[in-house]
């Protein structure tokens, strides 16, 4: 089950172990459990909404993609950070830096709890970052720090995270956004 | 009422072979029966899947199999192909060839698989959906070109998924099954499609093959889970191989979670495999056989014929669960196999017992009934179905009336 962090490393922080698997296609996965995207729309929104430090962390799918998705995509995740009140840290570069990252300025899949911890982030929202990367990076995550992960991925998803979201394209990021708008107004911010 | 026409987008491969959806292809395009050897059975089942580029280096048995890639090359079917320097080279440069977006075949064999070793774990860590056909022949020294599977125990834990085909039918739907499942983009690790030698790949059966004029779709790589390299696409120019130039830079978390993502991207391919390969075990056998065989490849068919015997002419209820698919390993399935079941064998071709090892770690805690890695043949030996009738009868404390 992805149990929220930190769980340590002995046993390894990997949800296929017990079992849990990346959801079926017109389906999200909330911990453990096969969900309607609605759900786990609502509840990764109420996440980003009530945690400390939200964040964004946008992959080179969006960063660097050449294609008109990724150019509707980047501008829908700046309306996503301005609607939840989160910050934009990007995951550039998928090579390991020496001595360390800067923390404030970029998130690394070789050592993505050193931003989670450096700005205290309790719930983020990888986007964009190529699966195998954003897998490293989550278990790396679930096994370090408390941060409620929330993976957007625009292929089958990812079991690691605490809320995975499968299939996500522009349309859904629209529809992530709306009912973010509603979740906040529900909570009265 | 307006009327609506439906349109459909047909697509062709570079050989002019109408694309099809996988399902089509393996489940319900119409077959002919054909009596070919596996080694052929590789050749038709590449034909028939798109490949951007096979590479090869000749040992035995899998030599014929690679030449007839080469065939297929020769006539249009596949973009690439040559002979590299060694077995090392083969897999060095059928990776940069994955690497780079293709979709990648080769085979080998025995000495040659352990010659290549190192890219093994290399294909798997960089998430290449490379094929590899494994026709099996034991290990040196001392020296064996026959149907002996060791080389498949050093296989299990590479990060490569490790098939076991029982005939030359299943082989040549495992390696059109193993494209798909392997380019997943949740799975998106290397199949290792194994048969043993000779007795699958040298001899003929009748194999019912769909027209060769339909074909797989071509692999996507850019649904790869890392940036295919592409220096179009600066990720993936940048991005690939500094991971191992700067190796000394990797912290232990990322080792440890690298190598838990490529075992856990096996255990994706589960769904999927079962689907393609309509189910990840067969069943055999009495339902209710309290003797119970758990066995893959060649020794699966021998221990059916040994069941029949058992069943028909012994008197012994019995059965087999044939496992094909050795990474992911079908845990579930042998634990709710053994149920009912007293006495559990499990016949191989090779002296380890490999598989054996796999079963009772599947079963340590979960069953108290005995586990018997027996009959265990090396070096090629074959392991006649009386033999496995008369080893059973042996520990069940029947007569033996079979193989004075």
């Amino acid at each position: 089950m992805a149990k929220l962090g930190p769980s340590g490393y002995s046993p390894y922080p990997v949800a296929v172990t017990e079992g849990v698997l990346t959801p079926p296609p017109g389906k999200a996965l909330m911990f453990n459990e096969i969900v309607d995207e609605e759900t786990a729309m609502r509840e990764a929104a109420k996440a980003m909404l009530t945690r400390e430090n939200p964040t964004i962390f946008p992959g080179p799918q969006v960063l660097y993609a050449w294609n008109e998705e990724a150019k509707k995509k980047a501008k829908l995740i700046k309306e996503m950070a301005e609607v939840l009140g989160a910050k934009i840290i990007p995951m550039y570069d998928y090579r390991p830096k020496y001595p360390k990252i800067d923390p404030e300025k970029e998130i690394n899949p070789n050592h993505p709890n050193l931003t989670i911890w450096h700005n205290k982030i309790k719930a983020c929202i990888f986007i964009g970052v190529h699966c195998h990367y954003a897998n490293v990076a989550l278990k790396i995550i679930r096994a370090e720090t408390d941060c409620f992960t929330i993976a957007m991925c625009s292929l089958a998803g990812h079991e690691d995270a605490m809320i995975t979201l499968r299939d996500q394209h522009a349309e859904d990021l629209e529809k992530f956004i709306r009912i973010a708008k509603e979740v906040k107004k529900e909570l009265g911010k | 009422m307006s009327q609506q026409v439906k349109t459909e987008k047909v697509r062709y491969n570079r050989m002019g072979q109408k694309i099809v959806s996988p399902d089509y292809l393996l489940f319900e395009a119409p077959r002919t029966k054909h009596f070919i050897t596996g080694s052929e059975a590789v050749k038709e089942a590449a034909k028939r899947a798109s490949v951007d580029a096979s590479i090869s280096y000749p040992i035995t048995p899998q030599s014929e199999a690679a030449h007839m890639l080469g065939e297929l090359w020769r006539e249009g079917y596949i973009g690439v192909y040559f002979r590299g320097e060694s077995e090392f080279g083969v897999m060095s440069e059928i990776a940069g060839c994955a690497m780079a977006g293709a979709r990648t075949i080769t085979t080998t064999s025995g000495p040659g698989t352990l010659r290549a070793m190192e890219l093994f774990p290399m294909w798997a860590g960089s998430r290449l959906p490379i094929q590899l056909v494994l026709m099996a022949r034991g290990i040196n020294s001392p020296l064996s070109i026959q149907p002996d599977n060791l080389e498949m125990y050093f296989l299990l834990d590479t990060g490569c998924m490790v098939w076991h085909a029982e005939t030359a039918q299943e082989l040549f739907d495992m390696i059109i099954a193993g494209f798909v499942v392997a380019e997943q983009p949740d799975v998106h690790v290397p199949v290792i499609t194994a048969i043993d030698g000779f007795f699958i790949s040298h001899t003929r059966e009748a194999v019912y093959l769909p027209p060769d004029d339909i074909a797989l779709p071509p692999y996507d790589p850019y649904k790869a889970p890392m940036p295919p390299i592409d220096m179009e696409m600066p990720p993936g120019r940048f991005m690939r191989d500094p991971f191992v130039m700067k190796s000394n830079y990797i912290s232990y978390a990322t080792h440890a979670s690298w190598q838990f993502e490529v075992r856990a991207a096996i255990e994706r391919a589960k769904p999927y495999a079962k689907h393609y390969l309509r189910g990840l075990v067969e069943h055999f056998g009495d339902p209710e056989g309290e003797v119970l065989f758990i066995a893959s490849g060649t020794a699966a068919a021998q221990a059916k014929e040994a069941t029949q015997i058992l069943i028909h002419e012994e008197g012994v209820k019995a059965r087999v669960l044939r496992i094909k698919t050795i990474r992911p390993f079908p845990t579930e399935e042998v634990r709710e196999a053994v149920k009912g079941a007293k006495y559990v064998f499990v016949p191989e071709f090779n002296v380890i017992g490999w598989l054996e090892r796999e079963v009772k770690r599947a079963l340590y805690g979960h069953t108290d009934i005995p586990i018997f890695g027996t009959p265990r043949v090396g070096g090629g030996m074959t392991m006649p179905p009386e033999y496995i009738v008369q080893e059973v009868l042996k520990i069940i404390g029947k007569e033996v009336k079979h193989v004075g």
